[in-house]
């Protein structure tokens, strides 16, 4: 009855083993999800499933038969369609090519029958109980349509099993409850569906299963009523039941902290993150604690002014402020290490000496440069203290390995000397050893004044270091505990709600 | 009240259109002997700028460039005369021609595919190549004789309307591969492969289509397309000379961006670049016709490609804006 | 050591290959490194030599298509290097008696005399596109390209022309031998040349608009930019034509027996080589070209420094203008400057500078600029056809491109692999 069934798929990178040994699977007629923080595996399991990459190790079984896809396509000539987050199709060409395109029906002359082709859109759009004009660009329609539309393709390939990457986190509520009914639908059809997602609440309001990694391991499968969500996140940050309830905020440290340095009332980004209030003080370290896509990054980048809000207020010293580009947050020495160090954090071609003093030079302008000496001693200075592994400062940073890289991003922004400092996931990929310099860093820098929210999946971290801590769940943000009420325990309930 | 809307997609062609009857009537408003007629004659000295432009249509909408275009209208005049002189047929000299025109195309879009070069640069070497090549034919310029297929040709290919319009064959040759180009990219399959790739071409590999084997193809149709134009230009002005059309692939990347096609690739009409090269002849023929300073033609056609580059950018941001705020 | 070799790899290949064409001409080309010391140091009317030739009938304006294209358009003949030498047989100069009669001191005086030679006329002639090179290696290093610096070259250098020819007419010919009027048009043609550059930054920059298309558009509609200054006065436009020595000095003049050219050259490169390694300015350029997104979240101001980078290019775009112009002492609006642009470019990413952005490399474009004058000028010098050099140009273009592709680069390493695993003996 299983329609996919993987056994022992184990999936090494250079130095990484991804999974380790993962048996999953699938029935035909049922909506499963696949869960876990960061580091699980989730998406290597994927993209081996779909052909992205081969595994390593152990086989795939589709329809009963042993699968080794080469190429997505090839997935997608089996039957498996991925619809993915950022949907993937063609914006300029009609709703009824994206879905037809590649298998156009045809005149007897060879040329494409329009007539033919919108209904064979229509029909496929149809089955998912979807009624637009298939004639125009699938531009002019919303995320959500663009996403049934390509669910819609799937289906006009034949496809037996659907795998849908995060497909809620750009739609709003009626477009999920849309979404979810053409999921049903489907699941009455017969068809299985892969539904990846971080939203707990959405979890449960449609999966049977559901399936729990962690670090590259399978925790187990579930059926979604018989598996508490308490349990559920217990499981997926790895903790039992009993060390949950030991782990407790350790000795309620000074509690002498400095004025408020930023406060934040109502922030919100429309679509992105609920309207948000906080604040902190100098010499305080600030937790946001939640799930992987719980919103905890978008309230850092809105700080920052990567993603400007639009609702509320913030204000710098009691001061309002307005942080729409990171070149303003930055002047009022605030300062982000970002997530996604590729993205937004590493210049790759630069040296290490020139990836430290980026920041603190962009904040000098163009004329007032920093001496030689001064990048030298700069350099030197952060490459003893946070144990950067490399043989010079002029060695190029895309050669150093993905934790040292972060401790030059951390270098870069500490050149700063900044007054609110977000450390967004600052230990991932870093070693035990460097774990505990950063921990000790960050407490040695409130201790001088430095305000600091500190963003962590690893739960421990934050209720051993945090002052305070915010809970996000779902993007919002669901409760604040502070002092002595700081445990796992109480972070895991506001969680689960 | 019915309120009129055009559907985003068809704001650009709609625009070229319009820019073209505007400057059409300005023209039958301020000149004499300026009259319907004159659309005729038109066709007739921009035909071979119209079949080149199919070509550089093409190749834009998968989002690439080429800069080879007047290169090789040159190299296909020079070939051409050189072939009559020495005494052969106007079969054999237009046949080679196209064929050369083709493998080079073939050519450049092999080298573009397998080894990911730059488009923009690969084919700029491709325009040094033949704009050598062609001089390696012949340094000087070679007048084309009239033999006896090409009076054939001349004669019986081209349409007489009444005793005063001649249609002359070259531009019969530009209308039906013009209406061929049009069914081929909105009708055949391999046509809106090309749009798929030069809307995005991540999406297109992951839906299946065969990104290397189209652009190839692309860039070789391209190649025939300018050997043809090549082919126009000779019997048009009678003359193979290497130096021919220098700067004349900006002509056509004007005629397409007026046009309406998006120079990013996926959007655009091949009916919008017939309409692109009339504007561009109509604006050349007026200046002249005015006495005017044939600069003020560069002027106007650079102000016109702005306006249009800007009215892509703004529907660009229109339609992403629409589909984000739902 | 170490350090030594990192800053200064990407010269390796450039001047490699520099080296090889010296060497090929050493063996093959009569007289090509022999530097003459000549008498005088005003401006000569250099030969047309070579320059316009790298450049397909350069004359041929483009093609009007209702005009019948009259076929036998003549190129102004040009005249190969190898003419050169053989007028020049002066031996070095002489004593004083033979000097001119303002030398108060007897003896050798370095104001009287200039070197001349093929090396000399080498970088004579490239001095346009060396240049180019400064302001469209940090273009390039921006993640963007300018191919509008030779449309900008003609409009700069028809402004000068245009007001040099003003003032020849207005002015009596005293008060131009001794007065700075000449400095007007220079100023002129460089504000706007710059206010080009500034344009097109704000296209790119300001309006987001893809590089190549923004200055696509200054590139088709700036020669009628040029042309319609040229013709200001004038009934239509025409070659402007000017008498000025000063102003020609800038180009054909010798100060220490060094072209004043070259002098414009090395001062620009130092200039822009300060600008750019003693302020953060590189640094920034570098870091925008790299990786945009991660700069502007570092605090970089990346729109201004894509803005400046355009606008110092039209800077120098107008430099060399002003160069071309003083060339010949006259502007033809609708070639000067062709296809420069495109040389410019080659020289950039031979000289090691990646057309994605990123690290640029000043020295490797002079290197670049310098290599692809050298070319032309060996292949004058071996009687090859001045019409058919864009061949072997095609050639270098395709060769850098593939060595700058990674497609290529793993293809050819894993063919060397094979062979190396296979034991194959070297």
């Amino acid at each position: 009855m299983d329609l996919l069934q993987t056994k022992g798929i184990e999936k090494q990178f250079l130095g990484v083993k991804a999974l380790k040994g993962v048996d999953f699977s699938v029935k035909a007629g049922e909506i499963h999800a696949l869960m876990g923080e960061n580091g699980a595996g989730k998406s290597t399991l994927i993209k081996i499933i779909t052909g992205v990459y081969p595994a390593t190790a152990g086989s795939v079984y589709f329809n009963g038969k042993e699968c080794k896809f080469r190429s997505p396509l090839d997935a997608e000539h089996a039957g498996i369609s991925t619809v993915y987050q950022e949907v993937n199709l063609l914006p300029d060409l009609s709703v009824a090519e994206n879905i037809c395109i590649g298998r156009e029906p045809r005149t007897k002359l060879g040329f494409i029958n329009k007539k033919k082709l919108k209904e064979q859109a229509r029909k496929a759009l149809a089955r998912l109980d979807i009624d637009i004009n298939v004639g125009e660009n699938l531009s002019s329609y919303s995320i959500a349509i663009q996403q049934l539309v390509a669910i819609a393709r799937a289906l006009d390939v034949d496809c037996k099993m659907l795998i849908l990457d995060e497909p809620t986190s750009s739609l709003d509520e009626n477009e999920v409850k849309e979404l979810f009914s053409v999921m049903k639908k489907l699941r009455e059809e017969g068809m299985a569906i892969i539904f990846i997602t971080h939203f707990l609440d959405q979890v449960y309001e449609v999966s049977d299963r559901i399936t729990i990694l962690r670090d590259g391991q399978l925790v187990g499968s579930y059926d979604a009523k018989d598996l508490p969500r308490i349990e559920m996140v217990a499981k997926m940050i790895g903790k039992t039941p009993d060390q949950i309830n030991q782990m407790q905020a350790s000795i309620v440290k000074n509690t002498k902290f400095g004025d408020v340095v930023y406060e934040a009332k109502g922030i919100g980004c429309t679509g992105t993150i609920s309207p948000v209030d906080l604040n902190i003080r100098a010499g305080e370290q600030l937790g946001l604690a939640g799930l992987l896509g719980s919103g905890r990054s978008e309230v850092a980048q809105m700080i920052f002014g990567v993603d400007p809000h639009d609702s509320g207020a913030m204000t710098m010293d009691g001061r309002p402020v307005n942080f729409n580009r990171p070149q303003k947050a930055v002047k009022a020495k605030v300062a982000l290490i970002a997530e996604d160090r590729k993205v937004t954090g590493i210049i790759p071609d630069l040296t290490i000496r020139e990836n430290i003093i980026l920041a603190l030079q962009a904040s000098k302008g163009i004329w007032k440069t920093l001496s030689p000496k001064q990048q030298e001693e700069m350099t030197e200075k952060y490459i003893k203290l946070l144990r950067i592994k490399t043989p010079s400062g002029e060695q190029l940073i895309k050669h150093l390995s993905g934790g040292n890289q972060q401790k030059v991003l951390i270098a870069r922004w500490l050149a700063t000397s900044p007054k609110l400092l977000i450390l967004d996931e600052p230990t991932r990929g870093i070693d035990v050893g460097a774990k505990a310099e950063i921990e000790a860093l960050t407490q040695e820098l409130c201790g001088e004044g430095m305000a600091v929210i500190f963003i962590s999946s690893e739960l421990e971290e934050v209720v051993r270091d945090c002052d305070r801590v915010i809970v996000l769940r779902d993007r919002k943000k669901v409760g604040e505990i502070a002092g002595s009420d700081i445990s796992l325990k109480n972070i895991m309930k506001l969680i689960a709600g | 009240m019915k309120t009129f809307k055009i559907p985003l997609r068809y704001v650009p062609i709609a625009a070229t259109i319009s820019v073209f009857c505007v400057v059409y009537l300005i023209g039958i408003i301020c000149y004499d002997g300026f009259g319907v007629l004159s659309i005729f004659d038109l066709l007739q000295d921009n035909s071979y700028l119209g079949i080149a432009a199919i070509g550089t249509a093409l190749v834009i909408l998968t989002g690439g460039i080429d800069l080879s275009v007047g290169s090789v209208i040159a190299f296909t005049t020079i070939l051409i005369a050189k072939i009559l002189v020495a005494g052969g047929n106007a079969f054999l000299a237009i046949s080679l021609a196209l064929a050369l025109g083709t493998l080079f195309g073939f050519c450049q879009g092999c080298l573009i595919h397998y080894f990911s070069l730059p488009p923009f640069l690969l084919t700029l070497a491709g325009m040094f190549f033949v704009r050598g090549c062609a001089f390696v034919v012949n340094v000087s310029d070679v007048p084309i004789k009239r033999d006896a297929v090409f009076d054939f040709v001349t004669d019986n290919l081209s349409i007489s309307i009444g005793s005063e319009i001649t249609i002359s064959f070259y531009v019969v040759v530009y209308i039906v591969l013009l209406i061929a180009a049009i069914i081929f990219s909105q009708r055949t399959r391999a046509g809106r492969n090309i749009y798929a790739i030069g809307d995005n071409e991540l999406a297109a590999t992951l839906m299946g289509i065969p990104v290397g084997r189209t652009k190839i193809m692309t860039y070789t149709i391209a190649g025939f397309c300018y050997a043809l134009g090549g082919v126009a230009f000779a019997f048009y002005l009678k003359s193979g000379y290497a130096s021919h059309c220098v700067g004349m692939e900006m002509e056509a990347i004007a005629a397409v961006v007026i046009g309406g096609t998006l120079l990013t690739g996926g959007v655009g009409y091949i009916f919008g670049s017939f309409f692109g090269v009339l504007v561009l002849g109509l604006i050349t023929a007026l200046i002249t016709y005015d006495g005017l300073d044939s600069c003020w033609s560069r002027i106007i056609v650079g102000l016109l490609m702005l306006v249009f580059i800007f009215m892509q950018n703004m529907i660009t941001k229109i339609s992403k804006s629409k589909s984000k705020s739902h | 050591m170490k350090k030594m070799s990192n800053k200064y790899r990407h010269l390796v290949w450039p001047l490699a290959s520099l080296a090889l064409l010296l060497l090929y001409n050493a063996f093959f080309t009569e007289d090509f490194f022999k530097v003459y010391v000549k008498k005088g140091n005003a401006s000569e009317q250099t030969q047309v030599v070579g320059k316009k030739d790298n450049t397909p009938a350069a004359q041929q304006p483009v093609a009007q298509p209702t005009e019948q294209q009259p076929p036998a358009e003549q190129q102004p003949v040009a005249q190969p290097t190898e003419q050169q030498p053989p007028a020049e047989q002066q031996p070095v100069a002489q004593t004083a008696e033979q000097s001119q009669p303002e030398e108060k001191d007897g003896g050798f005086s370095i104001f009287d005399y200039h070197f001349s030679g093929t090396p000399v006329l080498i970088l004579k002639q490239g001095s346009e596109v060396m240049l180019l090179a400064i302001g469209m290696t940090l273009v390039i290093a921006t993640g963007g390209i300018d191919i509008s610096v030779g449309a900008v070259m003609a409009i700069a250098g028809a402004v000068a022309a245009l007001l040099m020819d003003m003032f020849e007419h207005q002015l009596p010919a005293s008060a131009m031998e001794t007065g700075l009027y000449w400095l007007i048009p220079v100023f002129a043609a460089l504000l706007l040349a710059t206010l080009c550059g500034f344009w097109n930054g704000m296209l790119v920059a300001g309006c987001g608009i893809q590089p190549m298309v923004a200055t696509l558009v200054l590139m088709v509609s700036g020669r009628g930019m040029a042309q319609l200054i040229t013709s200001i006065g004038r009934s239509k436009p025409e070659q402007i034509t000017f008498q000025s020595e000063q102003l020609a000095f800038l180009r054909n003049g010798y100060v220490l027996m060094v072209p004043c050219c070259l002098w414009i050259v090395v001062i620009m490169y130092i200039i822009a080589g300060l600008l750019t390694r003693k302020t953060a300015l590189g640094l920034f350029i570098e870091s925008v070209g790299n990786n945009e997104h991660a700069s502007r979240y570092a605090g970089i101001e990346s729109r201004r420094i894509k803005w400046l980078a355009y606008i110092i290019c039209g800077f120098c775009a107008g430099m060399a203008g002003l160069l071309t112009l003083c060339d010949t002492k006259s502007i033809d609006a609708n070639n000067a400057g062709l296809y420069l642009e495109l040389d410019a470019i080659l020289a950039t990413v031979i000289g090691g500078t990646s057309m994605a952005g990123g690290r640029f490399f000043l020295s490797g474009s002079l290197i670049g600029a310098i290599l692809i004058q050298t070319l032309t000028a060996t292949m004058i010098a071996n009687k090859v056809d001045s019409s058919i050099i864009p061949l072997p140009k095609a050639l270098v273009v395709i060769i850098v491109c593939l060595l700058q592709s990674p497609v290529f680069r793993a293809k050819v390493f894993s063919l060397f692999a094979s062979k190396s695993a296979k034991g194959g003996v070297q």
